[in-house]
This record gives C-alpha cells, structure tokens and sequence, in this order.
C-alpha cells in the first residue's frame, strides 16, 4: 500500500483564524486552529483522526473538502493541489471527496424531501448524469445505505437520528466520491444505533473502495474503524502510527493519557486498572503554550519541553511518528513476550 | 496529574435505602393527545451507593431524574406513584415541604452546566447566595464557605475564580462549580443527569473520579443518569436499563454486564466497539427505539429483539424478579437470556 501514490495527501496544513479587532496596540489574536499537519491518505484506507474539542479536527476536516482556505499548506487530491485549481476541474475535484457531517438534524434542508435531497448533487454536477437515469442512481444509493425506497418523499423530520445520518451518508455517495471525510458521523447518535452506522460505512468502504478520514473523539469507535490514527492536540499532531501501534504502544504522553481515560464497559476491571488523570482543560489555541503544546498538562515535561518544540517525527525501529521529546517506554509485545 | 486506580466496587448496600422511587407514572400533553413518558418505575438508592439509570434518548431516564427533585412542570405531570424520602411521599407532599427537600436534601448535577448558571452572577455570589438564604449565613461566612466548597471540588485558585463569571469558566470548571454548589447544603442523595456527557474524555475522567471521591467523604447515594455503558461500568453499583419508559432489567453492575436477562441490555454490551477487543463487525440491534408517540401494545422491543416470539407481540412482560436479590427483567425469555440459551 505504501508504493501507491496517496490519494490524499495533506502538507503541512494551517489555519489561523484572526479576530475583528485585538487590544488597541496589539495586533488581533490569531486562533491557531489548524498548525501545520501533514499526512497521507491511500485508496480503501480509513485513516481516523482523535482528540478533544478545540484540537482543529474539525477545521481540518472543513479544509480538505474545500469548505475552508487553508491559511498556508496544501491539500493535494491525486496530486492536485485542491484549493488552486478553478471552474470545471474544481468542481470535479469536489465531487471526489465529500463529507459527512455530525448533526443529520441541521446538515439536511427540512424542507426538501428525501428524493430532492439525493437528486440535488446531480443537479449541481448536470453533465454527470442524464436525468432519465437519476431516478435509477437515486434508488440504487437508497438501497446502497439501507433507507426504504417508500420512505423517498418523506421529509428529514420523518426520520429518526440513524436514518437521517444514512441519507446524508446517501448524499455524499451519489457522486461516487473517492474520499469521504467523516466528522463525527456517529456522535450524535444513541448506541444502539451507532453500531449499525459505524457497520454501513465498513461495508461501503469494502463495496466501493472508499477512503475515509473518519474523525471522532470517541477513542473506541475511532479504533474500531481505523488502519492508521492521528492523535491532534491543539492544532497539531501528537501521534500518527498504525492503529495497534498507536493504541497498544502510545510512545506519546497525551496518547497514552487519553487512553486511560477512556472508560471501559466491563466492570471486571474495577480496582485493577489504572489511570493517569490529566489536570485542567486544553490551554486556549489563541495562546497555545510555547515549545510542546501539550507540556502544561504533561507529567514528563522538562525545561526543553518549554524551549524547543517536538517534531513529529518516528523512529526507526517503530514505525509511529510521534511529536515528544521525552516519549512513553516502548511496551513489550503481549504477542511474544 | 497522578496515576489512580479506577474504585474497585464497593460491598452491596445494607439497610434501608435513602429514596424509593415506587411505581413512578409519568404522562405529558401532546398534539396527539396524553403519552405515557415514564411508565411503572422503580428505584432505590442507598447510602454510599451509586444507582446508574442506563437509558438511550427517550427512554425515560431524565424524567424520571426530574421526578425526583419534582422538576416536571406542564405540560407534563406526574400520574402516580410515590417518590418516598426520610418517610414522607414526596409526589403528595406540599410545595413548602418539597421546597425544603429538593435542591437541599436531594440535589442534582445537569449536563449543561452553562445554562444551570446564572451567567451574571459571579461563580463564588452564586454558592454563597445559596448559603445565605438556605442556611442563614452571613455574606462573609457564605462567601468563606464558597471558595472552601469551590476547593473542595478541586477548582484551582478557587479563592480568585470565586470572583469570576460562568462564562470565565471552561467546561470542565464550570461542571465543578455545579457540583460545588450541589454540596453546598450537604445532600443525602445527589442525580448526577449525564454529568459528563458534554466533556471530553480527559476531562470526564476528573469528574468521575472528583463526583466518587466526594461520595465516598460525605457517605451521599447518587443517582447517575446515563448512555454511557463504560461509565457504568466503572463508577456504579447498581444499575436500572429503561427502554421506551419502563425499567427492562435491574441488578448489580457486575451481575447485569457478565450477564445481561435482558435481550436489550446484551445487544447494547455487544454493539460498542472495546478497546480491549477486537472485532470485524460490530453487532447491531437493528431499526430504532419508539418514539413516545408510537408506543405498542406487548414488549416496546419485540420489533428490533433477535429473540422475540409471537407472545411478545401481543403480552408485555412484567419486570420478574430475579436471583441473586435485586435483580429483575422484563423478558418473557429471561431465563433463556440468562443462561445464554438463545
């Protein structure tokens, strides 16, 4: 997989977003949302990217699908930088990568129903498809995410939370993208019904070959779903490895530490797990701390820390790239230790 | 930033328990006419003790929390039952003695902290104004005693951030500051509604464990509303599964997640993906819960149950009882269930 070339590549991807006005004398505060992260997504792989709110996930998800200018940096689709091109051939890009979005409450136009919503994308891009075959496509992509085909001219408050995130996840496959990007896809939804979203986007992905950056902070799901995980902290990314590495081996303290916290649903493990709680709240992206952003939570943390900022970078015997310069020991393999 | 052992769970509760919640009916007015919101539910909390009430949305779960403190108001209303504490009823007590009760001897912890707040009101005025007029203290002995409770629930410079506004506060801080002020009058029982639910995860973690320490010091019983089947896991004794308004199984945390008596409660264990696990699919309870507004006749989970026969279309199980003491379903197939026969 790794010969291939990327199907999306991200470089060094920042935005900034600046205030009206700052102080008088003082130039406006600048939110550092998105801080220069790079990575590579292959054909048919999910790469899931995790962290708290305010780390950039979602900015950076808005950035790849074109919904928001990078201040620096470069989001390449099979080698096309995404945000250069014009006209014909950014509209043609757009199609490539879609998105689907948290809240199928508010992304979906109340009032339209499903047959408009789905025919909307073929509407935008006329020359893909004639109109005598939009029907067809419509019942195909119904089918495709298992909505009842009599249910097409029902509105979306007809529908109930799950059903609704399948017409989205409907839309964003009509115009048979190669890349969704998934922001928080299943985090409004009950449990019962997360499961069989997180199923339908497993078996779209082996159906039809897609790629996804599938964003969530729901550590476990992201586990789940993922071939490779990117852990952001405050615009930037702490961690980037395969999934088992990344999950079974955090070489980076904020991994390691949201990892512990994540409860786990067996009541067995009660007085024999341990945990490492983490003080206060991420500092605020319009001040981030100097050096490591992550040093003012951070139980390792040295005077370097303060000074010279970490670069992700891996090493050679393991394959994540971490950003730290004073990483978590290396875990001995449970499989041959 | 220390390490610390998840609490190993405590010895099953002695004695009676503080707050009996008995055959709890709860209606609300629609446009289409009266629906049953919460239906036949029961409850205990003991001293010391943990009750997670494990629900998805529209199950019941935050009104029946509401109940409790007496919080529901029109078009809602409370149909019967009993909510009984320290030996009176609180559903036929009168609007004096409730006040007396809820919010001082039964206080309870919202989701979103930042509309529980008054936002202009400084965080430290808003405890100690609840001291003065509560407890009669002086505006100095209250506001001592705010930043004393602000400390207590480990806000940092509690003295300094006791002068400042709910809007200062990050999330995280401002779910301490609601708890403080839930202390404030030293409660029997306190409802946490989804206390952690709009935090995120690191942060969740330091609730968790504050809202356990403060516990085990002041011996309080909690009533922990939830979706969350890990913070279950980790923080209650006793657990109440509601689905679609009524209680579908009932026990001891570890009992009910070794093994579930209800085909509900398993199929939501197997759905969530584990960090401890690995797994090609997740298992899926298929379709959707009821809404409030298309309750059936039978079991409310027949339709999505993989387990369900013809009795359970057209019979609504009761809530059995079960061994060990304590435990109860409301399966026709329960034993099956429980003995994974099916």
């Amino acid at each position: 997989m790794a010969a291939s070339e990327p199907v999306l590549s991200v470089e060094n991807l920042t935005r900034h977003f600046t205030g009206r006005r700052g102080l008088p004398g003082r130039p406006a505060p600048a939110v550092r949302a998105v801080d220069g992260v790079s990575f590579q997504l292959h054909a048919g792989e999910t790469l899931g990217i995790v962290g708290e709110s305010g780390c950039g996930k979602s900015t950076l998800a808005r950035m790849i699908v074109g919904l928001e200018t990078p201040t620096s940096g470069v989001v390449r689709f099979r080698g096309t930088d995404v945000h250069s091109v014009r006209g014909r051939q950014a509209r043609e890009l757009r199609r490539r990568v879609q998105i689907v979005l948290q809240d199928p409450y508010t992304s979906l136009n109340p009032r339209r129903t499903v047959r408009e919503l789905l025919r909307q994308p073929f509407e935008i891009h006329r020359d893909l498809l004639p109109r005598k075959q939009q029907a067809a496509r419509i019942a195909e992509l119904v089918e495709l995410v298992g909505l009842d085909p009599d249910h097409l001219d029902r509105y979306p408050f007809q529908f109930s939370g799950g059903q609704r995130q399948r017409i989205g996840i409907a839309r964003a496959l009509a115009l048979s993208p190669d890349v969704i990007v998934c922001d928080e896809p299943v985090s409004a939804l009950d449990v019962s019904i997360q499961a069989q979203v997180v199923n339908l986007f497993q078996r779209l992905q082996r159906e039809l070959g897609l790629a996804y950056v599938f964003i969530a902070h729901d550590l476990s799901v992201v586990r789940h779903i993922s071939d490779r995980v990117g852990v952001m902290y405050l615009g930037k990314l702490a961690e980037l490895g395969s999934r088992r590495d990344v999950y079974d081996n955090p070489r980076h303290p904020y991994t390691s530490a949201l990892l512990s916290a994540v409860p786990m649903p067996d009541p067995q493990l009660r007085g024999r797990r341990t945990r490492r709680l983490l003080e206060g709240d991420p500092p605020s992206p319009v001040d981030p701390p100097s050096g490591c952003r992550f040093r003012t939570r951070c139980w390792r943390a040295t005077d370097e820390c303060a000074t010279v900022e970490p670069l992700l970078a891996g090493d050679d015997r393991h394959r994540q790239a971490f950003a730290c310069h004073h990483p978590m020991p290396v875990q001995a393999d449970p499989a041959t230790a | 930033m220390a390490e610390t052992t998840v609490a190993a769970p405590r010895r099953p509760a002695e004695g009676a328990p503080v707050l009996s919640v008995r055959d709890l009916c709860v209606e609300f007015d629609t446009r289409d006419g009266v629906r049953p919101v919460v239906q036949d539910v029961s409850l205990d909390v003991y001293a010391g003790r943990t009750l997670a009430v494990l629900g998805e949305s529209g199950s019941g779960k935050s009104v029946t929390a509401r109940s409790v403190m007496g919080l529901i108001d029109p078009p809602g209303r409370i149909t019967g039952g009993q909510v009984l504490f320290e030996g009176r009823d609180l559903v036929r007590a009168s609007a004096e003695e409730r006040r007396l009760i809820s919010g001082e001897r039964i206080a309870i912890v919202f989701q979103d902290a930042l509309s529980a707040l008054n936002p202009v009101f400084s965080v430290g005025e808003q405890i100690a104004e609840l001291l003065r007029t509560r407890r009669g203290m002086s505006r100095r002995a209250a506001a001592a005693r705010a930043v004393e409770l602000m400390a207590r629930v480990r806000i940092p410079a509690a003295q300094r951030r006791a002068k400042e506004y709910p809007h200062q506060f990050s999330g995280g801080m401002r779910q301490r500051a609601m708890i403080a002020m839930a202390l404030a009058l030293e409660p029997t029982v306190l409802i946490a509604d989804e206390p952690t639910t709009a935090l995120d995860v690191t942060v969740q973690a330091q609730i968790m464990d504050l809202l356990l320490d403060l516990q085990d010091e002041t011996g309080m019983g909690m009533i922990l509303i939830t979706h969350d089947l890990g913070v279950v896991a980790e923080t209650a004794d006793t657990l109440a599964v509601m689905y679609a308004g009524r209680i579908v199984e009932r026990g001891r945390v570890d009992d009910v997640f070794a093994r579930p008596a209800h085909p509900y409660t398993r199929g939501l264990l197997h759905s969530i993906p584990r960090l401890d696990r690995e797994e090609e699919a997740l298992w899926a309870i298929p379709g959707s819960p009821p809404t409030v507004l298309n309750r059936v006749t039978g079991c409310a989970f027949a339709g999505r149950c993989d387990v369900a026969v013809d009795l359970c279309t057209t019979s609504r199980p009761e809530l059995a009882e079960l061994r060990p003491a304590g435990r109860a379903s409301a399966c026709h197939r329960h034993e099956e269930v429980l003995h994974g026969r099916v």
